[in-house]
């Protein structure tokens, strides 16, 4: 990973002057090299890491186990990929063990998606089989806990 | 009924702390930015405090043998054996100790008899000066210079001497300069050691945040195993600071001479931190990676924005303190400090309160969030210009 990468995925800051200010180059050789990094799809989007509690987000996220089967040619892209086209699929992963595909899936409502599972997903020639669970509560997003780790205030603001 | 009458009279003579004069005027501003924190802004990794919170689950809250349990002191042994070097027998070379802080004085206590004195170099982490005379002993602090980076000089140390010289102090890396010591100059030093018939004190709690070359141990030197206590701890490097739990390791007969006293001033380092400490030592060493190349990022960072700025800053090789001389401004390391603080609201420690050849520079903690650090970093460019006008203005007059 480049100095601006690796940076990158550890700010909260993503501004190209900050960015350029910590790395001590000049603001313009950092968003040359965004842009670079943009037009070669290594940076694919931006998305802030959000404490579900505190932004109001109604939003019902469901993880889906996907059974399917394998074709000829192509093994599980072209299946993969199809799952993946729907807007409502937030992520989808090739997995190893008892299921192929592993979906994340986001909806306003419970119904909206059990409707999604039941009436797309489910019914697309070759799934075999899905398995969903919904997420009731997060702890962790990205590295990010959700609750306040630690006793800050109380470290001495001066120490040997 | 007169107080003063009953304070010991080498208690009343110490000095009072620097830091501590500074610390309550910080305390008084939450909101400023601090830059003088002397420990590690990571939270201890999760792996070590669980195995802390398993051994309370499982009842561990008694005392321990009063050298240390003998699995973690199994566990030192490993460790010191492929970090610095020597091998040191579990049974009869190594103490668990109270932090560092209490290696420190249990070796003083143990060695010095009145009168003893103790070479030093300055400046240097501020206990060394005062557990020294409460072991009635005798400081002989050896500057170490602005113009050599304050890295050490063997010569100097060559040239204190005098009779009467019982202990070589030692800190690689160093608090606050960050300086580390190659591995000719420690050799001189080794030879002079034998020379002199002097017992080392080798604090080297800042080891695994070396970032420049491979941090050399004493220890780990033709000759100095037998006249070496080898002090580490796991406040730095693990970010455990408030486990207390640190390590001498040393000749049996110096290891017992430490014991004794150990064993009636603390009985034993408390079960819960020893229990997290092994969790450390056995998978830990990934984690101590992670935060030195945090630190090691933020280090390139604060110490090029110094330069920028015309505070004069070496690298420092070790340690998470930045060290830049703020003799440019005019203003002498304790207004510097204050003006700081008032101005702009950020804390950083002056130089003097690590020995007066601290004089003229300040420790720049840089053990904090990248956020803060810039921040931090435009708040004193933004002061230095208002000092260097002030300057200007006043050759004008
Ligand atoms: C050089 C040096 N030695 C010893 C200590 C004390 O460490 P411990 O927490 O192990 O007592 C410190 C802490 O700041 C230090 O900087």
């Amino acid at each position: 990973m480049s100095n601006l990468l690796s940076l990158l995925v550890e700010t909260a800051d993503p501004r190209p002057e900050y960015l350029a200010k910590v790395l001590g180059v000049k603001q313009d050789e950092v968003e040359r090299e965004l842009a670079e990094l943009r037009d070669s799809k290594t940076i694919l989007g931006w998305m802030p890491i959000l404490n579900p509690e505190k932004s109001a987000s109604e939003e019902v996220r469901a993880v889906i186990e996907v059974k399917i089967s394998p074709e000829r040619e192509g093994g599980f892209d072209r299946m993969a990929l199809r799952i993946s086209r729907f807007e409502e699929v937030e992520s989808c992963y090739l997995m190893s063990g008892g299921y192929d595909l592993l979906v994340f899936v986001t909806g306003k409502t419970l119904n909206e998606v059990a409707a999604f599972i039941s009436e797309r997903l489910a019914t697309i020639e070759g799934v075999l089989s899905t398995a969903t669970h919904f997420l009731l509560r997060p702890y962790k997003e990205r590295k990010q806990m959700l609750v306040e780790d630690g006793l800050l205030e109380e470290k001495p603001p001066v120490s040997p | 009924m007169n107080p003063d009458q009953f304070v010991a009279n080498h208690v009343k003579s110490l000095p009072r702390s620097g830091i501590r004069d500074f610390f309550a005027i910080v305390q008084e501003m939450p909101q400023a930015i601090s830059l003088g924190i002397g420990e590690p802004d990571f939270i201890t990794p999760w792996k070590i405090r669980e195995a802390s919170i398993f051994a309370l689950e499982k009842g561990k809250t008694s005392y321990t043998d009063n050298r240390g349990l003998l699995s973690l002191r199994k566990e030192i042994s490993k460790y010191v054996s492929s970090f610095f070097g020597p091998d040191y027998d579990p049974r009869s070379e190594i103490l668990v100790t109270v932090g560092v802080s209490e290696a420190i004085d249990v070796a003083l206590r143990a060695i010095l008899n009145p009168g003893d004195k103790v070479l030093y170099h300055e400046p240097c982490y501020v206990s060394y000066a005062p557990s020294v005379s409460l072991a009635f002993g005798q400081g002989i602090p050896v500057g170490t210079s602005p113009q050599q980076s304050f890295s050490l000089n063997p010569e100097a140390f060559e040239e204190a001497w005098e009779p009467g010289c019982k202990i070589l102090m030692l800190n690689f890396p160093t608090n606050p300069t960050g300086g580390t010591a190659d591995r000719a100059k420690l050799e001189r030093l080794a030879r002079f050691a034998v020379e002199k018939d002097l017992i080392v004190i080798s604090d080297e709690i800042y080891a695994e945040l070396t970032y420049e070359g491979e941090h050399v141990s004493l220890a780990a030197l033709p000759g100095m195993k037998e006249r070496t206590i080898l002090l580490h701890g796991f406040s730095k490097g693990f970010a455990m600071t408030g486990f207390r739990v640190g390590f001498a390791c040393g000749p049996d007969w110096l290891i017992e001479a430490m014991m004794k006293i150990h064993q009636y001033c603390m009985m034993c380092a408390p079960i819960l931190s020893q229990e997290a400490a092994i969790e450390a030592l056995r998978n830990g060493t990934e984690d101590v990676l992670r935060m030195r190349d945090h630190y090691a990022k933020r280090r390139d960072f604060i110490v090029r924005r110094f330069n920028e700025m015309g505070l004069a800053c070496h690298l420092p090789r070790g340690s998470f303190y930045a060290f830049p001389s703020v003799e440019a401004y005019g203003l002498n390391e304790v207004e510097f400090c204050h003006r700081l603080l008032r101005e702009e609201e950020v804390a950083v420690v002056p130089g003097t309160a690590f020995g007066p050849h601290g004089r003229n520079h300040v420790r720049a903690s840089f053990s904090t969030s990248y956020e803060k650090l810039v921040e931090a970093s435009e708040r004193i460019e933004r002061f230095a210009e208002s000092l260097a006008s002030e300057k200007v203005d006043q050759t004008a007059v």
